[in-house]
């Protein structure tokens, strides 16, 4: 489900709606456009293997078309926020797990997406770290960014009061509070 | 800015991680490059060299006045000159000296010089345009009225078979140059789908950020065009080494046919182009394989 709303994959049929769009009639030439609206943070990181953590952290800006001279000071800032600021040059192969995710959080929340997908964020940090980046998620959701977290720390999502929850049960998809269907049940009905 | 996409900047250009010149595909762009400029350059000199045989010696013809009797000889080339100067199309006449007659006859009959009673054939050169040439019956009629004992040797006749062999090997050069293009062409195609392979997981990321097909093939366009334009000047600078060598030896013959002069200014410049050419191949072919290739991915 998740590679469906990072557009990683569309589907063969049934419909999917992102913002106010059918992605799956939607014509190729137009999904980098959407694309670019996505922070994504994957599982495996997938950083660019070569690429500095700083090059890492630019590359959404870079491909988005902001100026080098107006790159520094918002990866510079993002890779501090994260606690890496002194590892900027360093290649994902010389960082730790820890590192390397908070590279891939810090890579798909810099253009400010207007949707997150995050899949296992806060797997390979420790606790602090995970409280700061859910805080993170939740001051960019304050924004208005949706923010789409996929992961087993019920007890770290429970810490955000506004989070809504789908819970995976068996290969189906379950909304236990009712909150996410439309038009959403309320929980005292 | 959101939407737009824009080239590729300097930073941009380490997403592809492996060095300039590497693997092969500069090396084997530069042999065949040294190939196709030396093929060229031999259908150049070909082209030149039957340019040359047709303007020098195509339109011209022998006569021979084959009389024993000397004074009959003498007055039969007289009419015979006569006669050619009345033909329309005629642009030189010539009768060739005695001297000049001994020295060519020296190696069979020795440097003694002509003996008084050995009867000789007085020869005339004619040379004419192209379109009297072609319809030389009237002078062969006019001077079989003029001189019964002249004999033509029409040059092209004898060298038709030579022209021939000429032209054969200018369209064979001419197809060996354009294999080498489309040689080339496919190595390119071969090189951008294997480095579209090496580079497929940073494609990925790059497509999933946003990245229109245009940004990511003018990586690989920009790759291939650096390591297309070094195989080429070394193929160039290889080929124009040997062509120098060649060239040298050619003129040391002294040869008219050859030619010793070598190649011209336009055909050197036609071959300094060849690498640019081979470039911008690179590039398109490059470009639209890439092109095509992603258009398969999501």
């Amino acid at each position: 489900m998740l590679r469906l709303l990072y557009l990683a994959q569309r589907p063969s049929r049934g419909l999917i709606k992102l913002f106010g769009e059918d992605i799956v009639t939607m014509p190729r030439k137009r999904l980098p456009g959407f694309r670019r609206r996505i922070g994504v943070v994957f599982q495996d990181f997938r950083l660019v293997p070569h690429l500095s953590a700083y090059d890492n952290v630019a590359l959404p800006l870079r491909v988005a078309g902001v100026e080098e001279r107006d790159l520094d000071t918002p990866v510079t800032e993002m890779l501090a926020w994260v606690g890496l600021g002194h590892r900027s040059s360093a290649r994902p192969a010389t960082l730790s797990g820890g590192e390397q995710q908070r590279v891939a959080i810090a890579r798909a929340v810099i253009a400010r997406p207007e949707l997150l997908v995050a899949d296992e964020p806060t797997g390979n940090v420790d606790p602090e770290m995970a409280r700061r980046l859910l805080h993170l998620f939740d001051s960019l959701n304050k924004l208005g960014t949706t923010v789409v977290v996929a992961t087993h720390d019920l007890h770290l999502i429970s810490s955000i009061a506004r989070a809504e929850m789908l819970r995976l049960d068996r290969g189906t998809l379950n909304d236990p509070t009712g909150a996410l269907r439309h038009p959403p049940r309320r929980a005292d009905a | 800015m959101r939407g737009g996409a824009r080239k590729m900047g300097a930073a941009d250009r380490r997403l592809l991680p492996e060095g300039r010149l590497a693997g092969p595909m500069p090396w084997v762009i530069a042999i065949m490059m040294l190939l196709t400029v030396l093929a060229a350059a031999a259908g150049l000199r070909l082209a030149s060299a039957a340019g040359g045989l047709d303007a020098g010696i195509g339109n011209r013809m022998t006569i021979q006045i084959v009389q024993p009797n000397p004074d009959l000889r003498e007055r039969e080339v007289q009419a015979a000159l006569g006669a050619l100067r009345r033909v329309p199309g005629v642009i030189d006449i010539r009768r060739i000296p005695p001297d000049e007659l001994e020295k060519m006859l020296e190696p069979w009959l020795g440097a003694g010089g002509l003996e008084a009673d050995l009867p000789v054939p007085a020869m005339i050169d004619v040379e004419m345009t192209p379109e009297a040439f072609a319809q030389r019956g009237r002078l062969e009629a006019e001077l079989g009225r003029a001189s019964p004992s002249a004999r033509i040797d029409s040059n092209a006749q004898w060298l038709a078979p030579l022209a021939k062999l000429i032209s054969a090997l200018k369209w064979l050069a001419a197809g060996l140059v354009l294999l080498m293009i489309v040689a080339s062409g496919a190595t390119v195609v071969l090189a951008a789908r294997a480095s579209l392979d090496m580079h497929r997981s940073t494609i990925e990321v790059l497509h999933l950020m946003g990245a229109t097909d245009l940004q990511v093939a003018r990586l690989f366009q920009r790759r291939i065009a650096l390591d297309a334009l070094f195989g080429g000047i070394v193929g160039l600078v290889g080929a124009g080494a040997i062509l120098a060598v060649i060239g040298d030896r050619v003129g040391a013959l002294g040869s008219d046919l050859l030619g010793s002069e070598g190649l011209g200014l336009g055909s050197w410049l036609l071959l300094v182009a060849l690498p640019v050419g081979g470039v911008v191949l690179a590039m398109l072919v490059a470009r639209s394989t890439i092109l095509r290739a992603l258009g398969r991915m999501l």
